[in-house]
């Protein structure tokens, strides 16, 4: 959580300049939709897509008179995301209003949490592609107000307003510049949006937006103090979020080497270019004033409330990868993957249950991923099911077919769907255990072929050519050990 | 007709009920005095036509034995309560051909309860002032003139033209709000009664926000017993305000009725300070005699902190002023005057539509809470805000109401104040501490001075103690027996 | 607390308020006077005192419920300009 210890810190992760090498340190500020069917403070939808200005109400377009009143679903999403957080829940917070013109803001002051947050400092643990972890500090989280959209393209002549989105509750997730890299950046949107799904309390769909991130970047000398900071607005995309660091830092660093000085300025991604530039709108120094919300009185919660809500908590990523791993032995790794989506985990848990876990581990990610992967599906619409995952599983455990006929069930299952054990069965896919079958086999095979079983008594290596050819004489059916014992006995007997 | 015109609120109610006139007869009275008083310049908008289909329904329902509890009683609102339908300007040309598409909560109180919208009163604009003469439509003037002039004088303000519908008898009865004594004061300056009540009592939803924390709806009258009624039908808790408060809403008609025997009344020495006119001084302690032959204990108690009140008000009330007034930008209501982008566009829109007052306390309050100055003054103004009310605490645990004089002085000629904003603000002297601290507080008419004009009396009670407050307003009433009107000069 | 012309001009930029050049000076004058009384707060001592920021004690809350909604028409109506169902500024440029 501190930002001055880095147990981690190795040469990999820092950037190479023409002077030496300098170190990337970085903080992001999510901006994440509470997945409320209301706005914050009023009873308009949310929901994607509408028409415009069709989901606005006169308190969200701040006619004159109109008031405020908290919707109470957002607050509690905010304390079961705090709790998720690890984070201490403030239990009386304030709301205050943050002064600034903007024509998306239509009252000219968004309602948010300045002094006194609903969410104070928490942590994150990120998982690394390298299998490590890091702990990522969380300042805190507040409740606020989004706001409208302007359209610039639309009209020569004016920037046209939907206020659609004016009002829509957000959280602001705060971070300690705790990252040193894009891939830990990327790694803690991913663990951060995974646990919101975890927890039901936003969708993470950074498409739609509703999630995006404020990216502060900074660039250093190796242990010297923190350099001057930039921060990039609005970032919608893990994508974006990696290029947008990559192009920054090595800006800033580029900038140093050449004499000059970073300012402190707020810049904006272009996502066509990959590249950053200063926000010409936000150019004016800011003074927001400040000050407590007076149509809103403190924000007061009681302990008994904010203990219902962690009791009511789902188990979360990090549990879960410990407890595939303590309780299906599964590798650290394969328990990360697993546990990283909610959908993921019970899918595999339902694949698994009575079931050699680690075999379920390794269809789930493996062939099953593998084929999402190519089709470019998402788990939700997986053309296997669980059941039929497990039923295949089964199979192969009760020695009905081989795991080599299993990847062609799978095949089948996936492009033509079907019960498992009926494909086996119509498609005589059923491996042969039956010895006398295998034998003869076997038998018919040594005899045709004598110089090869002289040859075997000088290599016994040629058993693998045997075995082969006994496989191709009962297309692959049969029991593969049966085989082998048999063939031994047969060519060493 | 005109008779109709002088009765009382509780007296047209009662002859609408027994049927001795109809609601448009009534408000055909109220109508046609209106027109007759453009001299006064109480109304913004005058909606006649609305107003009497408005009688029209409620003489129905009076027929059908359905009527509320002011079931065709004609009423004067100040426009900054949102109606729904018909222009609502607060005063300011940025508003220009504001209609509101929702009413507000109070309004829409007093319609469910029977009563006919007259039209929207003139006002000091936002109601920033204390003499209604900020009003982009020019001032109000009041019906009264000092003996022997026809000098015009104001009607005080910031709810002026209620004061002027009510004295001038232009309507039953009439909605103001108060943030600073914008209800008190004008009652007072115009002999009429007026009531600020509890903050949370009334709903501000819908009505056009000045200082958020300050705010508070409430009814001008000619008598104690129509404040009672109006507030009757104003009060109540509206979920969609945050601060609206959930209580049951007493009978305060019924409330009015018992003595003063063991009443503890307390008169805050510090209000005698900074040179309190003679005439004041002897009209409070006139006020207190009255109190007292009727058993009431009356004692002195301190307010230590009085004297503060003014200045954390001009700093409160201006700072979420200056965040409240940021909406009229000319994107989606009023005016709107063009610019090369959107900063331009805005600077001129809000440049030509605001005022110089509201200009004024937009800067006081934007400078107040910006970076570097915030601690100095909004965070300070607030913890003495906290003193305020304290001080407040403090004297209503020896004493149940508060007896203050509710002005420094009597009304005053237009323009004679105009040149200098701090002496305008002192007239606010004797009630911002009430807004301050959240507490009811009613004007009485008490007296006239020397030169004839009207003379007010303040009692501010503890917070929704309204019940009692206007029990014991009833009985000042009934002692200080003011019965003066002005002279009818305006109608020629 | 003097307040300057420059500091008049400053504040009215940040509160988006054209003023007049005849209006700055007597502004100026005006707040600096204002202020200088309202400079009287300092003689109290609030160190130990909480701000009070409003009236009342508790939040209220609402149910998450769709209430409003479908208004576009209504929401532009009193709009001095708007087109294709949006309000419209003058061209913003980012």
């Amino acid at each position: 959580m501190t930002t001055k210890h880095h147990p981690h810190e190795t040469g990999a992760r820092l950037i190479r300049g023409a002077t030496g090498d300098w170190e990337i340190v970085l903080g992001l500020e999510v901006h994440a939709q509470v997945s409320s069917k209301a706005k914050l403070f009023s009873g308009a939808s949310t929901e994607f897509g509408a028409e415009p200005n069709a989901q606005v109400s006169f308190v969200d377009a701040a006619f004159p008179g109109m008031l405020p009143v908290i919707n109470e679903y957002c607050v509690e999403q905010a304390v079961r995301t705090g709790i998720g957080l690890k984070a201490a829940i403030n239990l009386r917070s304030v709301f205050d209003r943050k002064n600034y013109f903007y024509p998306d803001l239509p009252s000219g002051y968004q309602i948010s949490q300045y002094k006194s947050p609903i969410v104070g400092e928490g942590a994150v643990t990120i998982d690394l592609p390298d299998g490590s972890t890091r702990t990522v500090g969380i300042e805190r989280l507040h409740l606020e107000q989004d706001a409208g959209k302007s359209i610039h393209d639309m009209h020569p002549r004016y920037s046209y307003v939907d206020l659609n989105r004016s009002g829509v509750a957000l959280m602001e997730i705060v971070t300690r510049p705790d990252m040193r890299s894009s891939e830990e950046a990327a790694a803690f949107i991913r663990k951060l949006r995974a646990i919101l799904r975890y927890l039901g309390t936003c969708d993470g769909n950074m498409e739609e937006g509703s999630m995006r991130a404020d990216v502060n970047v900074s660039v250093r000398r190796p242990g010297a103090a923190l350099g001057t900071r930039c921060e990039i607005k609005n970032v919608n995309s893990i994508r974006f979020v990696q290029q947008a660091i990559e192009y920054e830092a090595r800006r800033q660093v580029d900038l140093i080497e050449d004499g000059g000085k970073v300012e402190q300025e707020t810049r904006l991604f272009d996502t066509k270019t990959g590249t950053t530039r200063t926000m010409r709108s936000k150019e004016e120094a800011h003074d927001y004033r400040y000050f407590p919300d007076p149509d809103l009185l403190p924000l007061e919660l009681d302990a008994a409330y904010v203990e219902a809500i962690r009791e009511s908590l789902p188990e979360l990523p990090d549990e879960k990868k410990e407890r595939f791993v303590a309780e299906y032995g599964l590798s650290a790794y394969d328990a990360g993957v697993l546990a990283a989506e909610r959908e993921t985990a019970a899918f595999f848990e339902s694949v698994a249950s009575g079931r050699d876990a680690k075999l379920a581990a390794n269809w789930v990610t493996g062939d099953f991923f593998a084929a999402l992967n190519k089709a470019g599906l998402d788990i939700t619409a997986s053309p296997v099911s669980a059941g039929q995952l497990g039923a295949l599983i089964d199979l192969i455990s009760d020695g009905t077919i081989s795991g080599r006929i299993a990847k062609e069930v799978f095949e089948i299952l996936f492009t033509s769907g079907g019960d498992p054990r009926a494909i086996v069965e119509e498609r005589g896919l059923r491996q042969v255990t039956d010895t006398g079958a295998i034998e003869a086999a076997v038998e018919a095979i040594i005899s045709a072929n004598p110089d090869k079983v002289a040859e075997y008594r000088e290599k016994p290596k040629l058993m693998g050519w045997f075995v082969g050819q006994v496989m191709k004489e009962t297309g692959g059916k049969a029991n593969p050990q049966a085989v082998n014992e048999i063939l031994k006995r047969k060519l060493d007997g | 007709m005109s008779a109709l015109t002088d009765l009382s609120l509780d007296e047209a109610r009662k002859g609408l009920a027994r049927k001795d006139f109809s609601a448009r007869e009534l408000t055909r009275a109220c109508l046609d005095r209106i027109a007759a008083a453009t001299p006064l310049n109480g109304f913004i908008t005058v909606a006649a036509e609305r107003a009497l289909a408005m009688a029209d329904a409620a003489d129905a329902r009076l027929s059908a034995g359905e009527g509320g509890l002011l079931e065709g009683v004609p009423l004067a609102v100040k426009d900054l309560f949102c109606t729904q339908g018909v222009l609502t300007t607060a005063g300011s040309h940025i508003l220009d051909g504001f209609v509101p598409p929702y009413e507000s909560t109070v309004t829409a109180n007093l319609w469910r309860a029977g009563a006919v919208l007259l039209g929207k009163t003139n006002l000091d604009e936002f109601a920033m002032g204390s003499s209604n003469e900020t009003s982009y439509y020019g001032p109000a003037v009041s019906p009264w003139r000092a003996a022997g002039s026809e000098e015009r004088l104001v009607p005080g303000g910031s709810s002026g033209g209620s004061a002027v519908a009510v004295a001038a008898r232009l309507a039953a009865g009439a909605l103001g709000t108060d943030t600073g004594g914008s209800i008190r004061q004008p009652a007072a300056l115009t002999g009429t009664v007026g009531l600020k009540p509890t903050y949370g009592r009334c709903s501000r939803w819908g009505i056009v926000a000045f200082a958020s924390s300050l705010d508070q709806a409430g009814p001008m009258t000619r008598t104690v017993t129509d404040a009672a009624l109006l507030l009757r039908a104003m009060a109540g808790h509206d979920p969609k305000d945050s601060t609206s408060v959930n209580r049951p809403v007493p009978d305060y008609v019924k409330a009015l009725d018992g003595g003063l025997k063991g009443l503890k009344v307390g008169l805050p020495k510090e209000y005698r300070a900074d040179g309190m006119s003679p005439e004041i001084e002897a009209l409070w302690a006139r006020g207190a005699d009255w109190l007292r032959a009727q058993g009431a204990e009356v004692r002195e108690v301190s307010l230590p902190r009085t004297r503060y009140a003014l200045a954390a008000y001009y700093i409160i009330a201006p700072a979420e002023a200056s965040s409240n007034l940021a909406r009229y930008d000319g994107v989606r209501f009023g005016l709107r005057v063009p610019g090369r982008d959107p900063t331009e566009m805005y600077e001129n829109t809000r440049g030509e539509g605001f005022g110089t007052e509201v200009k004024r306390r937009i800067l006081i309050g934007t400078y107040a809470l910006s970076a570097g100055y915030y601690d100095a003054y909004y965070a300070r103004a607030q913890k003495v805000r906290t003193l305020i009310a304290r001080d407040f605490e403090a004297a209503f645990e020896t004493v149940d109401v508060l007896l203050t004089p509710t002005t420094p002085g009597p009304a005053f000629g237009i323009g004679a104040k105009t040149n200098d904003p701090l002496t305008m603000y002192l007239n606010d002297v004797f009630t911002v501490t009430v807004n301050l601290a959240g507490l009811p507080g009613i004007s009485v008419p008490a007296g006239l001075d020397a030169s004839g004009l009207p003379l007010g009396l303040q009692l501010i009670g503890k917070p929704f103690a309204e019940d009692e407050l206007l029990r014991v307003a009833a009985r000042l009433e009934e002692a200080a027996g003011f019965s003066a009107r002005p002279q009818e000069w305006w109608t020629a | 607390m003097s307040v300057d012309e420059g500091t008049v001009r400053r504040v009215a930029k940040l509160a988006r308020l054209r003023l007049i050049e005849a209006e700055v000076a007597p502004l100026a004058r005006e707040l600096s006077g204002i202020l200088a009384w309202v400079e009287q707060l300092g003689e109290l001592d609030v160190s130990d005192v909480p701000p009070m920021t409003g009236v009342g004690a508790s939040l209220k809350r609402r149910a998450d419920q769709v209430t409003e909604g479908g208004l576009a028409e209504e929401v532009l109506r009193n709009a001095p300009h708007a087109e294709d169902g949006f309000f419209t500024v003058p061209k913003v440029v980012e």
